[in-house]
């Protein structure tokens, strides 16, 4: 019998600044070479299992704990951070802001240094994991400047310079693209196989992380453990999607076609799962994809040159047309330019030459202000947008800045609260809201302002589904009733598929396709080229020799 | 992508590739000479050298052209100060009294003047080394370099995650200032000076609480690595020394011997043209 290499025996913690605790009765083992996901909703406690794991529990928050925890057969409570992290390396979240070293080689080198080892051995180290990840040649840049996978495998390098037994992933998929978070997934797989290791994932992005042959899934919910398992026993059991979780795309359509997804075996594999018994049924389901409805054109963008100083145009010649009430989707590589395309429409940034029009109007001579009464931009970052203390005054900030009576303020705020499902906590501290709600907040604050049209850049950016869903449904809801034009910058591979009306991919600066979602996510050359990944559906109509794919996208939509 | 950043950038020039501890050992040794010394000759001497040096660092104007204009404001208060508080100070120093105009407690005096003009000089001379300094040293290598000469790592650490972190929170303002500008805060020049003031508390705010979220991400990820395991650490960056680090360091130890010499010629700090 092999011995657990960690073992948690009805764990229970409560943080101190809270005042019900964050786990209740946790047990579970994870054995040596184990691949294993954690997946729940925000605030579930994965965050928490994860810090018990590592030793940031309880050194650098403190709270409460009851029963056993033990990793290699010893007590973690009982160890320091310094021991804990030569057993257990942890990637963090966010790859940008866990950087400490100013190039690629320090920030490697890090632990290394901390440990005080001699420098040619650090150098040594340090150049045999940078080649390992293919980062040889980034050694002397800064990690910011890499793509967003480079930078994951750095952080992944700086952990594994220690050599130790255990991985802990934070979110590895938060921050990437889809095609970035397969690479990631994969050399998780790799490095697992080659070297034998146990690696621990906390998710909520299913689908990407199963791509991965994952050996079991831990599903968390409310601070409870609500499933233990392989994965294809999770989706039988059908428990994701009441659990705020996304069911893998290709899972969703076998459940609309009626396959008997909950005995079906390997079904957690799109490249095992056997459904050609169901291909009938799967075909018959395909909806026609449907081609753009188009209304009145709203804003042209006209022969659009843009550069930042001194350097290559990122914009040349840049031409598109914006339809009134369109959902629209910019999709591309990071660095591509997206941001960039909404920052001009905004005003933060000038064009060189071209011309920006608004129903007729050429938009160039206007202040940002003057813009932002016509199109509003929620930026990804909530916290980068909040100024005030008070939920109301937040976004009443906008119109008492634009000279409008209190009276018509409080009438319009408190319509838009209630929009967004935020009237109710109108006199909270913002410092309360969790941050989905910071970011429905921000959206009402921008959208008080009656934008014609809203951008809104990775809207669902670290939100779970349930979150998520909520969004949508009320952006569909504005979309609806005010025909509010709504563009989307976005890479989520579900936002696309599920919400997104027309979609254009910038690439390099060139816009080099204007489609719908369901017949880019089924072109393997688009979906390279935007750093995207085709849909499971379309892996599986390829197994089953379905002609067009597309339309099995067409048909998950809601 | 934007060059008006401030901070350290990598430039192929000599000063660039001279060791942090070098430059800061000159630093330190430069700033502490110049500011015992009100030898004004002395003073024009180092004014001169190290504006010739900002030049040979490749450092363009507009890069520190802000922090330039901040400084003399700074100095130029400190100046009118001095001559409110204390105009018979200058007086008092040389032991002579040249009447420009004025009488009384406001006699405005050419002794006065001079030793100001000392001041401002220490003001001038000492700016460009900073910038050199900060502006061609890797922080990590100015970190190391700080520990080298005895400061505990910790401190040198932050110093350099501050300096790293300048460009990071500089472009965080600037988007955080264009969001604010699209809410209706006008912080451009076409409002007046209180509304722009105004403006620029509402971007305080969000600022500090992205800059605290920073910190806090960055010091745990630097704890899951052992930051502060044992009293000592190794640095990647420390760089062993060459031929040119030893001749700074020789040059700025030269420097400072001519201006102990000339507190000798002088019999004392000063240097008196008045007698």
């Amino acid at each position: 019998m092999v011995e657990p290499f960690i073992d948690f025996q009805h764990v229970t913690f409560k943080y101190n600044a809270q005042s019900e605790p964050t786990l209740h009765d946790v047990s579970f083992q994870i054995y040596p070479g184990e691949k294993v996901l954690i997946a729940g909703a925000s605030g579930s406690g994965k965050t928490t299992l994860l810090r018990l794991l590592n030793g940031l529990i309880p050194q650098a928050y403190q709270g409460d704990v009851e029963g056993e925890l033990k990793i290699n057969g010893k007590n973690i409570l009982n160890q320091s951070l310094f021991d804990l992290s030569l057993q257990a390396g942890t990637v963090l979240q966010d790859s940008d802001a866990q950087f400490v070293g100013m190039t690629v080689a320090e920030d490697i080198a890090f632990a290394l240094e901390n440990d005080n080892q001699p420098i040619k051995a650090i150098k040594e180290k340090v150049v045999k994991w940078a080649t390992r990840f293919g980062l040889k040649t980034r050694l002397n840049l800064a990690p910011q400047s890499l793509s967003g996978g480079q930078k994951q495998r750095t952080a992944m390098a700086g952990v594994l310079v220690d050599e130790g037994k255990l991985l802990l992933f934070d979110e590895p998929l938060a921050s990437l693209d889809p095609a970035a978070g397969a690479d990631a997934m994969s050399v998780i797989d790799e490095l697992q196989q080659e070297r034998n290791m146990t690696v621990i994932v906390i998710e909520h992005r299913i689908e990407e992380v199963l791509r991965a042959n994952v050996d079991r899934v831990i599903v968390v919910a409310n601070g409870k453990i609500i499933a233990n398992d392989n994965p294809t026993a999770i989706i039988q059991a059908g428990i994701l999607s009441e659990n705020g979780l996304d069911e893998p795309l290709y899972v969703q359509l076998l459940r609309r076609a009626g396959a008997p997804v909950d005995t079906l075996p390997n079904v957690a594999n799109i490249e095992q799962v056997d459904a050609s018994a169901y291909k009938q049924q799967i075909q018959a389901i395909a909806e026609p994809v449907q081609s753009l409805v188009r209304n009145g054109k709203q804003l042209i963008v006209n022969n659009l040159t843009f550069s930042y100083d001194h350097q290559e145009p990122l914009f040349k010649d840049l031409s598109t047309t914006i339809h009134e009430g369109e959902i629209l989707g910019i999709v591309g590589k990071n660095g591509s330019g997206k941001t960039t395309l909404s920052h001009l429409l905004t005003g933060f940034l000038k064009p060189s030459s071209g011309d920006i029009q608004l129903n007729g109007r050429s938009l160039l001579g206007n202040s940002i202000k003057e813009r932002a009464d016509h199109i509003g931009y929620v930026l990804q970052n909530p916290n980068h947008m909040i100024t005030k203390s008070v939920v109301f005054d937040e976004v009443a900030s906008g119109l008492r800045l634009r000279k409008i009576d209190e009276e018509e303020v409080n009438e319009r705020v408190r319509k838009i609260l209630q929009l967004v499902d935020l009237d109710g906590m109108r006199n909270w501290p913002i410092s309360a809201l969790s941050f989905g709600q910071k970011k429905r907040l921000t959206i009402a604050a921008v959208l008080v302002l009656k934008p014609e049209i809203l951008i809104l850049d990775e809207p669902t950016a670290g939100q779970d589904a349930t979150h998520t869903s909520q969004l949508l449904s009320f952006l569909k809801n504005i979309n609806a009733s005010n025909h509010t034009t709504i563009i989307i910058i976005t890479h989520d591979m579900h936002l696309l598929a599920n919400f997104v009306q027309r979609a254009v991919v910038i690439v390099d600066g060139q816009i080099l396709a204007d489609t719908t979602p369901a017949e880019l996510l089924a072109n393997e050359k688009l979906v390279e080229a935007a750093s995207l990944r085709t849909t499971s559906i379309y892996r599986l109509a390829q197994r089953l020799d379905i002609a067009h794919p597309e339309e099995l996208n067409a048909a998950i939509r809601k | 992508m934007d060059n008006s950043l401030f901070g350290y950038k990598a430039r192929e020039t000599w000063i660039n590739h001279t060791t942090g501890t070098a430059k800061l050992v000159g630093f330190l040794a430069l700033t502490t000479i110049g500011m015992i010394s009100y030898d004004t000759r002395f003073l024009v001497a180092l004014t001169i050298l190290s504006f010739a040096l900002i030049k040979m660092a490749h450092i363009e104007y507009q890069e520190y052209a802000l922090l330039l204009r901040l400084v003399l404001f700074i100095g130029l208060i400190n100046l009118v100060m001095i001559t409110v508080l204390a105009p018979q100070y200058g007086v008092q120093l040389y032991g002579t009294k040249h009447i420009l105009f004025g009488s009384g407690w406001f006699t405005i005096t050419t002794e006065q003047l001079f030793y100001e003009a000392n001041l401002l000089l220490k003001y001038l001379f000492s700016f460009p080394l900073a910038i050199v300094l900060l502006f061609t040293t890797n922080p990590s290598e100015f970190a190391a370099g700080l520990n080298k000469i005895g400061v505990p790592y910790k401190v040198a650490y932050a110093v350099a995650i501050t300096l790293r972190y300048i460009p990071d929170v500089q472009s965080d303002y600037r988007t955080i200032s264009l969001a604010q500008q699209a809410r209706g805060y006008e912080i451009s020049k076409k409002s007046n000076l209180m509304k722009r003031m105004k403006g620029i508390v509402q971007i305080i705010l969000p600022l500090v609480f992205s800059s605290l979220n920073r910190i806090d991400t960055i010091s745990q990820a630097m704890e899951l690595r052992r930051f502060g395991r044992y009293n000592k650490r190794s640095w990647y960056q420390e760089q062993s020394f060459s031929k040119s680090d030893v001749g700074m360091i020789l040059a700025a130890l030269f420097i400072v011997m001519i201006g102990v010499l000339l507190f000798v010629t002088n019999g004392g700090r000063m240097w008196n043209p008045f007698k």
